[in-house]
Order: C-alpha cells, then sequence, then structure tokens
C-alpha cells in the first residue's frame, strides 16, 4: 500500500511516533477483543469475581432458543433496511448530484436527520408514534393511528422505517459523491449511441456505483449488528422480545441480567458474524472491493 | 411544494456549479444527464417530506404548552411558549451540554493528534516492519464492531478505577475512533509531494518539524473532516455512557435525553424541547460549515 517514499532510509526513528496511538488502541480495542473471547469461558456477575467456566455459556447460549431469536430478528431487521434504504438512497444520491442549486438548497434540509442521535430520534418516534396522542390520532387519519411500538410486527416495520429514516440521508450523501465523480464523457458517448436515460442509469451510473454499493452495503450490515442505541430507547427490544436483536440481548443479559459470561458469546457472536458478512460483501464485489475502501475520504 | 416544476428546471446543459462558501473541498462536478429525472424527483421529493415533516413536528410541538399539545392540531403552532425551554434549562440541562462537551473535545483531539502521528509515521517511514504491521493492526481494526466488545472494555475501566468518570467515556471513545481516522489521514498524508519533505530536509529540518510545519497544514482539510466525524460519533455516542457512567452529573447529552424522557414521559413537548436544544449546537455548526460537516458524515465513506 504504501507508495514508496524515496527518503525512506533513515525513517527509523519514526517509529515512536505511532506508540501513543498503538497504545490506545491495544488498551481499549485489541485486548477487549481477547478479552471477550477469555470472559466467554467465565462466569462473573458485573461487580464479583471472575470464575472459569469452561464452556457452559457457550452450551447454554447455543441451545438457547433466545439467541436464534435475536439472530433471526437482527437478520430480518438487516435485510429489510437494506431493501429499503438502497434503492431510496441511490435514488435521492443521483437526483442530489444534479448541477442545479435548488437541489443543493433541497440537500440542506435533507440530511438533517444526520445531527441528531440515535437516543433523540427515538424519543421523537416514540412521541410521535403514540397511539393515543400521537401523529395519526391528532390529526385523526387512522390509518396512521396502530399500535405500532405494541404489535410485534408493525414493532419490526417501524424499527426499520425509523432506520431508514434516520440512515437514507447519509448514504444518499455517500452516492452522491460517488455519481459526481462518474466522468462525464461516458454519459456524452452514451448519448450518442442513443441510450435513454434509462438505458444510461443501468449501464452507466449503476455499474459505476458498484464499489460504492459495497461500501453501502458494508456499513447497513456492520451497523444492524450493532444496532443498539435505537431499540434500546424506541422498544427495548419488545413487544415480548420481537425487535430484541443480538447487540440489546448482549446488554441485557450482560448489564441487567448480570451475566457476562453469556454474553462474550453473544459479543463473540456478534464479532464473528459482523466479519463474515463483511468479507462476504467484498467477495461478492470482486476482490478490488478492498482497495476502493482503502482509497478512503 | 413544487414538485413538477422541478423536475422541469434542469432542461439547461449541466449547470457549472456555482460553489457559494469559500473553503469547501474540491470536487465539485456536476455531471449528470441534462433531460428531466421526473422518477427521481418526484421520489426524492417525497422522500424529503417523509423526513421534513417528523423534524417540523418537533420543533412547533417543543413550543407548545403541555395543555395544547392534546388539544391543537398537531401540525400547526399554537400559543407558541417557552415555558418546556425553561423546564429544560432547570432539569440541569447546561451540565449534560457541559458534560457532551467535555467528553467529545477531550476524546477528538486527542484522537486526530495521535492518529495523525501514527498515519506520518506510517506513510514516511513505511518499509520499517514494525510499521507495517501496525498499520496492518489498525486496517483490521476498521473490519470488527468495537461496540460489541463492550463488556472487557466494562472490566478494564472498573480495573483501572476510572468507572463513572469522564475519562472512562474518553479513552475508549479515542481508541474506536484511531483506525478510521489513521486510514483517512495516511491517505492525504501520502497525497504530499515527496519533493516537499525532501526541501524541508535540505533546509535541515527534522522530520518532527516537517511533521507539524508541512504534513500538518497540508492536510488540514482531512483533519477537520475526520474531527468533524469523529466529534459527531462521541456526541451522539450512547452506548459507552449508559455502561461506563452512573450518576446523573456525569451524564452526557443522549443519556439525559433518555433519563429526562424517563422522568417527563407524558410532558411531551418539554421532551421535544430537549431533544432540540441538544441538537442546537450541531445545528449551529451546520450552518456555519456545512460543506465541512457534510463532508465529515461521510468521512473515509465516499470515495
Amino acid at each position: 500500500m504504501t507508495s514508496g517514499s524515496i527518503g525512506a532510509r533513515q525513517h527509523g526513528s519514526l517509529t515512536w511516533l505511532v506508540l501513543p496511538a498503538l497504545l490506545f488502541f491495544t488498551a481499549f480495542g485489541i485486548i477487549p477483543l481477547i478479552g471477550v473471547l477469555v470472559l466467554s469461558f467465565t462466569s462473573w456477575n458485573g461487580i464479583g469475581e471472575i470464575t472459569p467456566a469452561g464452556f457452559d455459556n457457550w452450551v447454554s447460549v447455543l441451545a438457547d432458543p433466545a439467541l436464534v431469536h435475536a439472530l433471526g430478528v437482527t437478520f430480518l431487521i438487516m435485510a429489510l433496511s437494506w431493501l429499503v434504504q438502497t434503492p431510496m438512497s441511490i435514488l435521492v444520491g443521483v437526483f442530489l448530484a444534479g448541477g442545479q442549486r435548488y437541489r443543493a438548497v433541497l440537500a440542506v434540509l435533507y440530511f438533517t436527520p444526520l445531527l441528531l442521535s440515535s437516543a433523540a430520534i427515538a424519543i421523537t418516534y416514540k412521541a410521535l408514534l403514540d397511539p393515543n396522542f400521537g401523529l395519526g390520532a391528532s390529526l385523526g387519519v387512522p390509518l396512521l393511528v396502530q399500535n405500532w411500538l405494541g404489535d410485534p410486527v408493525l414493532a419490526i416495520a417501524t424499527v426499520v422505517f425509523v432506520i431508514s429514516w434516520q440512515f437514507i440521508p447519509f448514504h444518499s450523501l455517500i452516492y452522491q459523491g460517488a455519481v459526481r465523480q462518474i466522468p462525464a464523457s461516458l454519459y456524452e458517448a452514451a448519448r450518442i449511441d442513443g441510450a435513454g436515460r434509462v438505458r444510461q442509469f443501468f449501464s452507466i451510473t449503476l455499474p459505476q456505483l458498484k464499489y460504492t454499493l459495497i461500501t453501502s452495503s458494508t456499513l447497513i450490515v456492520a451497523g444492524s449488528m450493532t444496532l443498539f442505541d435505537l431499540i434500546f430507547v424506541l422498544t427495548l427490544g419488545g413487544p415480548s422480545d420481537a425487535t430484541r436483536v443480538l447487540a440489546l440481548d448482549m446488554y441485557l443479559r450482560g448489564f441487567r441480567g448480570n451475566m457476562m459470561g453469556p454474553a462474550s458469546v453473544i459479543a463473540l457472536i456478534i464479532v464473528v458474524v459482523a466479519v463474515l458478512l463483511a468479507m462476504g460483501i467484498q467477495r461478492l464485489g470482486g476482490k478490488d472491493a478492498n482497495e476502493s475502501r482503502m482509497e478512503g475520504a | 411544494m413544487a414538485a413538477p416544476t422541478s423536475a422541469t428546471a434542469d432542461t439547461r446543459p449541466a449547470a457549472s456549479v456555482p460553489a457559494p462558501g469559500k473553503a469547501q473541498p474540491p470536487q465539485r462536478r456536476s455531471v449528470t444527464a441534462e433531460r428531466p429525472n421526473y422518477l427521481a424527483g418526484v421520489g426524492s421529493f417525497l422522500l424529503l417530506a417523509i423526513i421534513i415533516i417528523p423534524i417540523y413536528w418537533v420543533v412547533i410541538t417543543s413550543f407548545k404548552p403541555q395543555s395544547a399539545y392534546y388539544t391543537s392540531n398537531p401540525m400547526l403552532p399554537a400559543e407558541p411558549t417557552l415555558e418546556n425551554y425553561q423546564a429544560v434549562l432547570e432539569a440541569d440541562f447546561m451540565r449534560y451540554f457541559a458534560n457532551s462537551v467535555i467528553v467529545t473535545v477531550g476524546a477528538t483531539v486527542p484522537a486526530v493528534l495521535v492518529s495523525f502521528m501514527a498515519a506520518f509515521a506510517i506513510v514516511r517511514g513505511g518499509r520499517g516492519r514494525f510499521l507495517r504491521f501496525t498499520n496492518t493492526v489498525f486496517l483490521m481494526g476498521l473490519a470488527f464492531p468495537l461496540q460489541a466488545v463492550i463488556i472487557p472494555v466494562y472490566l478494564i475501566i472498573i480495573r483501572l478505577s476510572l468507572y463513572d468518570s469522564h475519562l472512562a467515556l474518553i479513552l475508549p471513545s479515542i481508541a474506536f475512533a484511531i483506525p478510521l481516522t489513521v486510514l483517512i489521514l495516511a491517505n492525504f498524508i501520502r497525497d504530499v509531494p515527496n519533493e516537499l519533505f525532501e526541501s524541508m530536509r535540505m533546509d535541515g529540518a527534522s522530520e518532527w518539524a516537517s511533521m507539524w510545519r508541512l504534513a500538518f497544514p497540508l492536510t488540514r482539510p482531512a483533519l477537520i473532516t475526520v474531527s468533524i466525524y469523529q466529534g459527531l460519533q462521541v456526541w451522539n455516542a450512547f452506548l459507552l455512557p449508559l455502561v461506563l457512567t452512573q450518576s446523573s452529573e456525569l451524564r452526557v447529552l443522549p443519556l439525559a435525553l433518555w433519563a429526562f424522557q424517563g422522568e417527563y414521559g407524558i410532558n411531551v413537548p418539554a421532551v421535544l424541547a430537549s431533544v432540540v436544544l441538544a441538537t442546537l449546537p450541531i445545528l449551529a455548526l451546520y450552518v456555519l460549515g456545512r460543506r465541512h460537516l457534510q463532508a465529515g458524515m461521510t468521512a473515509g465513506f465516499s470515495k
């Protein structure tokens, strides 16, 4: 990766410059990653002593139907939010990449959800969706008066909606940047060949957005695996575990149920599944994908 | 809104965008086709409405007295009052605000500085075995969801006797920010022409001096961008403060909002006023430096 800088001979003295960063990352990144593996073989209530527990946590967690349920909910929310967010973000990204000034004005409004914390968004929607006093009830629109967070199916739909509300602007922003970098000559050539808008979109825009699609999808997958703040405030996993995703399951087992061992097992499952999925997406996108991501800003 | 006009408005040739503000990053090339794109236009306006309506509702409701909340039309302002804001400010809001500022600045500034030093070393001394190894460690760190390892972080914080302190939030936040920040900054430092470093050396400057006097100013846009991105991450973080702090005096804003909702849940306008107040500082930043902030929000994810 390093573009061999010529004067790189006598730079041994530079090594110490990485030490502060490496120290921080080791202390709160690498050691915890190893620590979570160790803790998964121990028994700990969060306060008292840590005692070895062999494979007990693994056996109990893997045999627990709650794990399958949490995995299922996580994957369902992941798949649905990908399906909602990806087409809409591409559409909006392409639209906002246009040069007209009014679009720039729209963009200012459009990106406001990016400023809000997940906690603020969850609090807002909790009030907004209240079946008795929320927006639907006060407007008297029966369709909007549902027990949005009290019905298992509706609760999943609501969570997916709120996630999409929060993150479509973010992904649109990524696509917008990528669309602007597509060489205009490609479109000119296509027009000379008589390709229409739809044709241009599918044979130029979309293929050119391939790496952005990979990046965006990776972020959606990684985000779903660690989805916590929003669900914690909005539903706390309810109604009756209908929205209990893995990260919430880990928190509730560990910090509410005082069982850090099983919670560490869940944490490891999150890490392993997230890494595998990310690698899978990169693989799907061809081997250059890594490079494109590494190019950074 | 004016959906139809919008779609027809773009019949002129791809406008060269007159970029307003001065200090915007480059990459402003308008490229899309010239004919109206009705599908994208209508879809975008619809989506815009969906995005704006809840925000509009939050703002107008936060100015309603609690009594009017249940009786007035939810989409129209009614009996505007500042009493909710007053209630929120009296509920120690400024303390939580200060806590958030302390933690955000305390985590972001060191994170960006140590990452900058590391990125500089990795780029300028990249042949060294140890530096290459460090680079690989950081790159791998990008792939791991660090939020998932909160339990051992909690254990480490307890063992360091830092539980329930601001430092408990600052130290892990610095660590979590490092991999992406190093990656982005390394890419920018790599773009600094080698000749500039050479001429610095001819003038007898040490690597340390050329790091701060040459690389640092030349990567300023990237430094601002990553600082904003990481600052937003810390400012909005919820899980770390939830797990690593306990006392109400130490609460950061997202946690305070959540606690506030628990206590004042029935007083929806007051809860929403707290949401508005918590977002105002970022909104102010957004207005002042929209381009930097937008670039910052996608730091490293858009090519």
